[in-house]
């Protein structure tokens, strides 16, 4: 009991005299749990909800069975239905229509709409029966009729009874709103219409998306489902719910576990602010604790009074971070969206749900990391020998055990081994543990480097006359680099990792610029609404448009839909016509391509695949590869790899004629315009809409759709850049605590100096030029770690997260712009910090004296 | 207005009727007055609290009498302002406190060859001046590898390096052991004289005080004469 008071009164007693630093310290932690509790959540509702959403769409069923195209022939329900040990089949068309109205919005005009057998779903997906107006039960089977959830009406601005236009194709098609899908999940968007009639009016007849099953009791599910797969063959996929989960997962995953792995950033960042005010407390009680030693307290009681100090540091901080964090997370999912605006999750409306498990691990992480940050000086503490450590002067040479050399080079050396090592479970782990070695070792090292440049520095210019202010503050610097390394442990973490992600992004912005310039040379592209399997341009239609005016140059794209693993998400294939002479003038291709010379003849047509299909396929240049296009899978040569920004689970380009000789399907969705010298672009568009079909084209500039892909990129980033900007205010946060201490901890030097006769200002100069010295050091140094952080980012992480890779390109003025900024700031905190200093009495700073 | 015009070769210190009391409003001193002339050495003596530090304070410049007037050579220090105060410490002081206060993480040398620096001439003294205070060849060392008493001469040795016209020293030994404490306060003397300083030295210490040419007693009446032991 004696012994708890005694621990209280020590606590208390620090956190009263030096409160500042202790809330500096708190709201670190506070932030840094709360970002990364509140990315978590919204992560979590967002994908939660859209697993949700896919989900409700299955119903009840127990399998089902797709094509490996997005479509097949509806002769196969017959069978399934008939299988034995199935008890129910439901047939399903789902398509994704074009909304007139909403084309100006590229990537958000789509409605879902899904065709279903009213009264087989009434037993598998009965959320998905349409609720008609009463006495109009007919509705549901009608051919004009169209249900639409509630999210959807919002979105389409339509009531019951109002009617809706869609595009089928070419076409228009005019549908009546016959009532709601109330069971449908909130800010879901999707469509029901009568499965005949959807696939008459959007031209489907005969094609299904899936069969639904539901299985007899007592069948084995997996047993049915692998004898089911084989009597399929290979054209045709047989999934479970889990299959979908873990399609749903995978679409996200690496999104997900990216932005975590940043919020985590600002938590670390907080980790090196609690070690600071952690070991600058332990400098500063050096001698109070030696007493203690001395009067009798033991190592362990010592040891466990830093430990204490810690924890509750981290219970309060990481307590009022739980709490920041879901206010944050409802926040921003009200304003943001689930995807935090970067459209990952489109058509859905999440909720924030407070997890207690949850946010219990995060409770730890953030006790964890506070902790973490505690023990290395508690251990210093209690190993000081007492005697010694009465002695004022042996400060530094005590925080110096805090960062020994070998544990610098053992974290920098496992940095370096482990970027050589390959993803687990497709995700960049020992690329992260790297970057937080990278990190680790390298503000490990900072005091010894600080030590070294400054001791050069200073026996520079020791012959010269550089004046009492540089040789004190040079020489603090170079004697005692320690206690000052310590404060910028904080800053050169988060500058770091600003200069990191600043040369990925510009890295992965540029690259995306060029890329963009690569595949969209053309003036103008014009798509039409696809009929489910077919592209939107039929042969007339294609006639039409080549044989139009002002062109110079017309090219055709196909475009589709191939699910080649049940558990990815689908890959997608590009017809088009390809330079035979040299791919890469067509296709933006790395370095990794067959010489077109090279290409063996009459044997299986050439593709080009994307990087992704190499990572998730293991697709290599020269290896024959099985795709399901044409009536059967046909075997393709692979014969060069490409750089696609535009789709990570995969994309696959072969010539247009190659695909139309294997399928003799002879439609396309997209078609290419270049414009002939002299044309007017606001022409050529008006006589695209000239042509009969023209209201349903949509017509995009090849520089509104470069601008709009860069708007969306720059969005998808805002939430980093604002990571990033948390991680370093809590960085300067970082540098005004330990400044802050470590000034008013040397109110005894500045006493005896103002003695001697220093003036207040030559004070203030000495500290300047401390900070300011310093923190150029840290800038430089925060600029190489920054950089090999960055190498990380962009050859390893993003290629195995992402599966895709990029050129370095460095962001110079923007790098020097932040690296002012952070300079000045990081002085006029040290001058502020001094401020307090020098404004104490200078006799009481040495009344043990006088 | 310049220090170096304040202080003339002459060094007379005059205290004209100082009063001071503390923040609470308790008297320390009052209507104190004394002159010390040039090359004097004394040492002040007087009880706990009765305003011994508080006297050195005001004539160092760091605190400024309630009423009456410190002047140095005919010039009032409570009329410098801070800038002037500071240069006038800088220039013409020299200070040797009880805890050393010398810099941890500058080498002796450096930590001697401070108010050189600070004062804009050249340290080529500074190996000279280790060597009078007994540290030869050790001016690369660091505080934390010297003794209390060694620390302590290099100390004095800040204090002397420039040369200044008065040595203000409170309680220097009162860290040292008896030992040490004389010859270091023979150190002092024999620097103090080598230099022809004007110095004060406070202390409880009939011993060191014994080493000054003249012992005054702080009393709440005033300074007194103490006959030497």
């Amino acid at each position: 009991m004696k012994t708890a008071s005694l621990s209280r009164w020590l606590l208390l007693g620090e956190w009263r005299a030096h409160w500042v630093q202790v809330m500096v310290a708190l709201i670190a932690i506070t932030i840094g749990v709360a970002m990364a509790f509140s990315i978590h959540l919204i992560n979590t509702a967002a994908f939660n909800e859209f697993s949700a959403a896919n989900k409700s769409l299955s119903g009840q069923s127990d399998l089902q069975v797709h094509g490996r195209k997005g479509f097949f022939d509806e002769s196969l329900y017959p069978l399934l239905a008939n299988t034995e040990g199935v008890a129910l089949a439901n047939p399903v068309l789902e398509l994704d229509i074009a909304v007139p109205d909403k084309l100006q919005n590229r990537n958000d005009h789509k409605l879902k709409i899904i065709g279903i057998d009213m009264f087989r779903a009434a037993r598998i997906s009965p959320d998905l029966l349409g609720l008609p107006a009463e006495g109009k039960t007919l509705d549901r089977l009608a051919s004009d009729t169209i249900f639409l959830s509630p999210a959807a009406m919002e979105w389409l601005q339509v009531e019951q009874d109002d009617l809706l236009q869609l595009h089928a194709g070419l076409e228009t098609i005019t549908l009546r709103v016959a009532g709601g899908l109330v069971r449908a999940r909130m800010g879901q968007r999707i469509a029901v219409m009568d499965i005949g009639a959807a696939q008459w009016r959007f031209q489907q007849l005969g094609l299904l998306s899936r069969v639904e099953l539901k299985l007899q009791d007592g069948i084995n599910h997996a047993a049915f489902k692998a004898k089911l797969a084989e009597e399929l063959g290979e054209s045709y996929w047989v999934a479970e719910l889990a299959d979908q989960e873990t399609r749903v997962a995978n679409m996200s995953r690496a999104y997900r576990v990216n932005l975590n792995m940043l919020a985590l950033v600002a938590l670390f960042t907080g980790s090196f602010l609690v070690f600071s005010t952690q070991a600058l407390s332990v400098i500063r009680r050096r001698q109070q604790f030696a007493l203690l030693r001395v009067l009798g307290f033991t190592r362990q009681q010592l040891l466990r009074q830093m430990i204490t100090e810690g924890a509750i540091l981290g219970v309060i901080g990481s307590v009022l971070g739980l709490s920041l964090g879901y206010a944050i997370a409802v926040l921003a999912i009200q304003f943001l969206g689930g995807d935090l605006g970067s459209s990952f999750f489109p058509g859905i409306k999440p909720s924030i749900y407070f997890d207690p498990l949850t946010a219990w691990i995060f409770f730890l992480i953030g006790l964890m990391v506070t902790m973490s940050g505690s023990i290395m000086p508690a251990l210093e503490a209690a190993r000081a020998k007492p005697a010694l450590a009465l002695r004022s002067g042996s400060e530094d040479a005590a925080m110096s055990k805090l960062s020994p050399p070998w544990f610098a080079l053992i974290c920098l050396s496992l940095a370096l081994l482990f970027t050589q090592l390959p993803p687990i479970f497709e995700l960049p782990v020992f690329g992260y543990l790297a970057i937080a070695l990278l990190l680790i070792g390298g503000i490990a090292l900072m005091p010894r480097f600080a030590a070294w440049v400054f001791s050069v520095l200073l026996a520079k210019w020791r012959h010269a006359r550089i004046g009492a202010v540089s040789t004190l503050a040079l020489a603090r610097l170079a004697n005692a680099p320690n206690q000052a390394a310590i404060a910028l442990g904080g800053i050169l973490a988060s500058f770091s990792l600003m200069v990191a992600m600043a040369i990925m992004v510009t890295s992965f912005r540029v690259s995306v610029n060029d890329w963009l310039g690569h595949v969209l040379p053309a003036d103008l592209y014009v798509r039409a609404a696809s009929l489910g399997d077919q592209g939107g341009f039929q042969s007339d239609a294609q006639k039409a448009i080549a044989e139009l005016p002002g062109f110079d140059r017309v090219d055709f794209f196909r475009t589709q839909q191939l699910i080649l693993d049940a558990s990815r998400p689908e890959i997608t294939l590009i017809a088009r016509p390809i330079d035979q002479a040299d791919p890469s003038n067509t296709i933006p291709m790395t370095d990794d391509m067959m010489a077109p010379a090279a290409l063996p003849e009459d044997l299986a047509p050439p593709i080009w695949v994307s990087e992704a299909m190499v990572d998730l396929y293991g697709y290599s240049v020269g290896k024959k590869v099985s795709l399901p296009i044409g009536a059967t899978s046909n075997e393709f040569l692979v014969a060069g790899v490409w750089r696609d920004y535009g789709r990570q689970f995969g994309a696959v380009q072969m010539q247009l004629a190659d695909y139309q000789k294997l399928t003799g399907d002879l439609s396309v969705n997209t078609v290419a315009l270049w414009l002939q010298a002299g044309m007017i672009l606001d022409e050529a568009i008006e006589n695209l809409r000239r042509l009969p079909f023209g209201g349903a084209l949509e017509i995009s500039k090849s520089g509104d759709i470069r601008a709009l892909s860069l708007e969306i990129f720059d969005r998808s980033f805002a939430v980093t850049y604002l990571l990033e900007l948390v991680a370093v205010v809590i960085g300067l946060l970082g540098v005004a605590a330990s400044f802050s201490a470590q000034t008013l901890a040397r109110a005894k030097e500045f006493g005896m100096l103002r003695h001697i006769g220093v003036m207040r200002r030559q004070i203030f100069a000495i500290l300047a030029a401390e900070g300011g010295l310093l923190t150029a050091l840290g800038l430089v140094l925060g600029f190489v770690l920054g950089w090999g952080i960055s190498l990380i980012l962009v050859f390893i992480v993003n290629p195995q997260s992402f599966h895709w890779t990029m050129q370095l390109h460095l962001p110079w003025g923007w790098l020097a712009i932040i690296a002012v900024i952070m300079l000045v700031s990081a002085v006029l905190t040290a001058l502020l910090a001094g401020r307090r200093a020098v404004s104490g009495n200078v006799i009481r700073a040495v009344r043990e004296d006088w | 207005m310049n220090s170096k015009d304040t202080v003339a070769s002459s060094n007379r210190l005059e205290l004209c009727n100082i009063t001071k009391a503390y923040a609470e409003g308790r008297k320390v001193l009052t209507n104190l007055s004394y002159t010390l002339n040039a090359g004097e050495y004394v040492a002040i003596m007087g009880e706990s609290g009765v305003g011994k530090s508080t006297l050195l304070n005001l004539i160092a410049g760091l605190d400024t009498p309630d009423s009456g007037e410190i002047r140095i050579n005919g010039i009032a220090i409570s009329s410098l302002d801070d800038d002037a105060a500071t240069r006038l410490r800088r220039e013409q002081f020299g200070f040797i406190f009880q805890a050393f206060h010398v810099l941890p993480h500058l080498t002796l040398s450096q930590n001697v060859a401070l108010p050189l620096l600070l004062n804009g001439v050249a340290t080529d003294r500074v190996e000279q001046m280790l060597e009078q205070v007994g540290l030869q060849g050790r001016g690369h060392h660091f505080p934390r590898q010297l003794s209390g008493g060694e620390l302590q001469r290099v100390a004095i040795a800040r204090a002397l390096i420039h040369q200044p016209k008065l040595v203000l020293a409170d309680e220097p030994t009162g860290n040292l052991d008896p030992d040490t404490a004389h010859e270091i306060l023979q150190l002092i003397r024999a620097e103090i004289k080598a230099n022809d300083a004007t110095a004060i030295l406070v202390t409880h210490s009939h011993a060191a005080a014994a080493t000054a040419d003249r012992v005054l007693n702080l009393t709440k009446d005033g300074l007194h004469p103490v006959s030497a032991q």
